[in-house]
């Protein structure tokens, strides 16, 4: 087995490293700078029944070591998606998450079910915490009832491993995931962002035109790290593990954390060829610290 | 597009906050077209920030740039020192579109939106097109590539307070001016809405700026309507110069 690969529920992943939902669209984008093959999967950007136009503009912040956004979920909705954008990943050998949002149970069941029909995408991404659209699923993030109601609904209308990510904007993340553990997830991903917000001096108004967005980028890794340090010891299931990675290194602390994989976001952004590097340097940089495996990494840092 | 390394060549404060930089890369120069952007990461900053190419020196594999000072970024930016490098994706975007059969042009520019223009400007011209400049500021200190549009052709300046050229905006001009075929024009959204406003029934194209992520159309982040349905436009992707009539302001 070669040292980068990684066997989770439905996902037999060449390597850990994968693109985070919302911050690769549907690949065709990246696909223009390097080869998608070289990644471990593709984490698609949010699914909903219809089509959504998303928030007004401004939709992103800089803030420090980090980023606002609050896209809304702008998506051409489940059915446009598989027609059109996963049609254009089957040409790929890189597994495919579908991330999945709604604002109901009934929407939630109608996108999971819809990825059933498909043969390219290998699992779903429970999106039960976007905190950019006021009926976006947050209420069944950061209520252990309705998260773990959402993902039994789910799994019932789907034929796919369930992951399901988790929100940080909670006050007992590990309360969650035991929720959602418990309701027959496949896996966790976390995190999400957390809520926060600015405000423009010269307008004297908040910037982002939805006033609050979520925080993003290598300020909220500290946050991920404690909150997959403290939830890998209490459930079983994978995590894949994301929050503020720019390096092979903040790799290498997700997996001593707990995580079991992981996901890029904001630093897509700042270099279009981040995960390619990342892959290519994750090899060393297992060697430099002691380490001839990913799988062999995988909660190492947890005092007991 | 390509991630590509920019070289220093020169910057030099040319109106009050705004700042033209030279940047040498051979092949941003020879493949950049008018209206086009650049990415730039900015050291210490998690976002890049687009900034519209001015001109295009293909014998000394320079493009110009031009940004206002307007926060953290554009401030750093300012403090790169001559022979430093910078990191850009680019050349980003769609241009202008030009149009063969148009012999007159009319181009609108506010503040920092000026830019693309003048390269535009340029490329009319060898292209014999006759050309008429509306060249919109705040006040007289913020006033810069007058004598560049001058040698373009017949230049109109206008600033908000008085203090330079004629007081007022730039549509207050517009209709001075002698026909026209088509117009181009770049600045505050406001302006822009004023001019398509204004041109209704002209044939025209504007480039609008917008808070980007990515720059590469996967974010999301710098959509802008083109109707009440749903339909969308990315600024960086699809843009940033849109026709008139494709998109709502």
């Amino acid at each position: 087995m070669n040292s980068l690969q990684v066997e989770l529920p439905g996902l037999n992943l060449k390597n850990p490293v994968m693109p985070a939902s919302g911050c690769f669209g549907f690949g065709r984008e990246y696909s223009e700078f390097y080869d998608l093959n070289k990644l471990g999967a593709i984490i698609m950007k949010a699914a909903t029944g219809e089509a959504r136009f998303g928030n007004h503009t401004p939709r992103v912040a800089e803030t420090a070591s980090g980023m606002l956004n609050a896209i809304g979920l702008q998506n051409p909705g489940v059915e446009s998606i598989i027609e059109h954008e996963v049609s254009f990943l089957r040409d790929y050998q890189t597994p495919v998450i579908a991330n999945i949002a709604g604002s109901s149970l009934e929407e939630y069941e109608h996108v999971a079910h819809s990825f059933n029909e498909t043969d390219h995408v290998a699992a779903l991404e429970l999106n039960i915490s976007c905190p950019n659209v006021k009926e976006g699923g947050i209420q069944f993030g950061t209520d252990p009832v309705m998260a773990a109601r959402v993902t039994d609904r789910v799994k019932q209308a789907s034929n796919l491993p369930v992951y399901v990510k988790l929100s940080p904007n909670v006050s007992d993340i590990t309360a969650m995931a035991k929720a959602v553990e418990s309701a027959g997830a496949d896996g966790l991903s976390m995190i999400n962002t957390l809520t926060g917000m600015q405000i423009h001096l010269p307008s004297r108004k908040p910037l982002l035109a939805n006033k609050t967005g979520g925080l993003s980028g290598p300020a909220i890794k500290p946050v991920a790290i404690r909150m997959i340090y403290e939830v890998r010891q209490h459930v079983s299931i994978p995590i894949i593990g994301m929050g503020g990675i720019t390096t092979a290194e903040d790799v290498l602390e997700f997996l001593l954390a707990g995580a079991n994989a992981v996901a890029i976001g904001t630093a897509n952004f700042q270099n279009p060829f981040v995960c390619p590097e990342i892959i290519d340097a994750l090899p060393e940089t297992l060697k430099r610290y002691g380490f001839s495996s990913v799988q062999e990494v995988v909660g190492k840092g947890i005092l007991t | 597009m390509k991630k590509e390394e920019l070289i220093v060549k020169n910057s030099t404060e040319i109106a009050l906050e705004t700042y033209e930089m030279v940047l040498e890369n051979s092949f941003i120069s020879m493949t950049a077209k008018p209206g086009q952007f650049l990415h730039l990461l900015i050291h210490g900053h998690t976002l890049r920030r687009p900034i519209s190419i001015a001109s295009v020196d293909r014998d000394k594999n320079t493009v110009t740039i031009l940004f206002k000072i307007n926060g953290s970024g554009t401030k750093h930016l300012a403090d790169y020192q001559i022979g430093s490098v910078i990191n850009a994706l680019g050349p980003a975007g769609n241009g202008f579109t030009l149009e063969p059969e148009s012999s007159t042009i009319l181009l609108i520019g506010g503040g920092i939106g000026v830019p693309p223009l003048y390269n535009l400007g340029k490329k009319l011209v060898d292209n014999q097109k006759k050309i008429i400049s509306i060249l919109g500021f705040q006040t007289k200190d913020y006033v810069f590539y007058e004598q560049e549009f001058k040698q373009l052709g017949e230049t109109h300046i206008v600033t908000n307070d008085g203090s330079y050229g004629s007081q007022g905006f730039v549509t207050d001009v517009i209709g001075s001016i002698a026909d026209f075929d088509t117009y181009y024009s770049c600045g505050p959204l406001p302006m822009l809405r004023a001019v398509s406003k204004e041109l209704v029934h002209k044939n025209g194209y504007i480039s609008l700026e917008e808070r980007m992520g990515c720059g590469v159309g996967a974010c999301f982040a710098c959509v802008i309507p083109t109707d009440h349905n749903g339909g969308y436009r990315k600024i960086c992707k699809d843009g940033p110069v849109f026709h008139h009539q494709e998109v709502n302001l």
